[in-house]
């Protein structure tokens, strides 16, 4: 058993060029999306919309159609419930933890009946190896290209809002609707995510980078395009180690995000 | 430039105002002042167009208020900011000029301008690059009232805006509502249940309790007889050292029954 193997590993890479596309999509909307998932206090409804993207993506494995179509559809569910039901986080929270283990069940359930290969399955809650297929990155691209222009003509509007959302709204920002915009664009940026790490690890790709960007930085700026980096190093870093030892990428891409998270954490200190 | 005719908000059975009829002109201040539950939050969301009049109409420089307005500069009541926001007092004073776009997130010059001049107003140079997580109450105040007036509005309204601040820090933002709307000649509809540290700037008081108000100066309004008869029972209006004291309103929470007012 290695954790690290590097032989070979020239002929390797082509094999995950798609992967690596998919990854550097991932760490670009993961990143961006991340600074307002922190700053509008939605970190536990990121992993409750996880579940549900994985039970949707787990009865499109046993029902045989598109998983990345499965996926998507439990995520905007979710965000959709959340965003409707919890516009306080006091309630957000509480109908989040009453959809998460609903969502799960559900997803173990469809997998229990499901009869394909086990590595599928497996795929979906703790992240895949090197499988992306064209197809697959083709939906990716186009997600990601959703979120990355809607989420960058928002920007201002969105940066007001989750300020102070009065204030916002007296100057004629659509507070409402923009809050549901950002949560159906939170919902795809998930189930992207869930493709790759999984869905019980999205959290490492949409909240510790921008966290760990948060630490060391102020600048609405800076913070995004830090938090940006640090996902895409992430990702990429994980699916490479990954590749050497054939293991799941996922234990890779979190610890690697961990760690920028802790050494972010000790420059904070050591900047005060 | 705000006009108010034959306004009415009723919730049900509960009626809050009617016929309210209230011509603001430019530059003056107006202080909405009543017990809790009176209404005078619900008058600014109906300023507005968050909360629909029953009857009647607003208008803003002559047009039937809409969903917030670029001309409305917002004074909101102090609350603290997330620490995990990522805007330095800079940015949020920015978000004043142009946080409503839509659009990529490009900033202007003008807008760079526009900041700076504010923070001078508001007197808050030191704090441009810190954290606005990180700002005290009296700071982000101020900061606040320099985000309502950046993009020199025709109406500020305020919500309580000196609530949770000690009277020093009361006066410096009261003063600087007061500077701000002379120099960018606005009106100002002020909320507040405390009228003393805005006494000596405020042009006319509406008063408003048990589903009625009262409108004029504060020596016309602020009186036993007017106010007795506006609550229906002997209320005592007592004037000390500059100082305003509404005693024996019986809808107050008691912690303001024998509050200053």
């Amino acid at each position: 058993m290695k954790l690290f193997d590097f032989s070979g590993y020239a002929e390797l890479i082509p094999l995950v060029q798609n992967s690596l596309i998919a990854g550097l999509l991932l760490g670009l909307i993961g990143g961006l999306i991340g600074v307002f998932v922190l700053t509008r206090d939605m970190a536990f409804a990121v992993h409750g919309i996880s579940e549900l993207s994985f039970a949707g993506a787990a009865f499109a494995l046993l029902l045989g159609v598109n998983v990345v179509a499965g996926s998507i559809i439990g995520s905007l569910v979710a965000a959709a419930i959340i965003g409707y039901l919890g516009s306080k986080a006091k309630d957000r929270n509480s109908i989040v933890a009453v959809l998460m283990p609903a969502g799960l069940g559900l997803g173990i359930l469809a997998l229990a009946l499901y009869e394909g290969r086990a590595a599928n399955k497996f795929g979906l809650l703790t992240g895949q190896i090197v499988a992306v297929d064209d197809p697959q990155l083709f939906w990716l691209i186009a997600i990601c290209s959703v979120i990355l222009v809607s989420l960058l003509l928002i920007w201002r509007p969105l940066t007001f809002a989750s300020l102070d959302a009065d204030v916002a709204a007296a100057r004629g920002v659509p507070t409402r609707t923009l809050s549901i915009i950002f949560m159906l664009l939170l919902g795809l940026a998930v189930a992207a995510s869930v493709q790759i790490v999984g869905a019980l690890l999205v959290l490492s790709l949409l909240v510790t980078p921008a966290a760990a960007a948060l630490r060391v930085s102020k600048s609405p700026i800076v913070t995004p395009l830090l938090s940006v980096a640090f996902a895409v190093t992430s990702v990429i870093g994980g699916i490479l180690l990954a590749l050497g030892a054939g293991l799941p990428i996922s234990p890779y891409v979190t610890t690697i995000s961990f760690l920028i998270y802790v050494i972010c954490r000790v420059l904070e200190k050591v900047k005060k | 430039m705000l006009a108010i005719k034959n306004a009415s908000l009723a919730f049900g059975e509960r009626t809050l105002w009617s016929n309210l009829n209230l011509e603001i002109k430019p530059q003056e201040f107006i202080a909405v002042i009543g017990a809790n539950g009176s209404g005078k939050t619900t008058l600014l969301k109906a300023i507005l167009g968050q909360e629909k009049l029953s009857a009647g109409t607003i208008e803003l420089n002559g047009k039937s208020v809409k969903r917030g307005s670029t001309q409305i500069g917002y004074i909101p009541q102090h609350r603290t900011v997330d620490a995990a926001t990522p805007l330095r007092a800079r940015d949020m004073l920015r978000l004043g000029v142009e946080g409503h776009r839509f659009g990529l997130p490009f900033t202007s010059r003008a807008a760079n301008k526009k900041v700076q001049h504010i923070l001078g107003c508001v007197d808050a140079f030191d704090l441009a690059d810190n954290r606005v997580g990180e700002l005290s109450g009296g700071e982000l105040q101020r900061l606040r009232v320099g985000q309502a007036v950046i993009d020199e509005p025709d109406l500020i309204l305020a919500d309580e805006p000196l609530s949770a601040l000690d009277l020093a820090q009361q006066k410096v933002i009261a003063e600087l509502i007061d500077q701000e709307r002379r120099e960018h000649n606005a009106a100002v509809v002020f909320v507040t249940h405390d009228v003393n540290p805005i006494l000596s700037m405020v042009d006319r008081v509406l008063y408003l309790a048990n589903g009625q108000f009262r409108i004029g100066t504060p020596d016309e309004v602020l009186r036993s007889e007017v106010l007795s008869e506006l609550y229906g029972t002997p209320v005592d209006v007592v004037r000390n050292q500059g100082r305003i004291l509404v005693v024996g309103t019986q809808d107050h929470d008691h912690h303001d029954h024998e509050d200053w007012h």
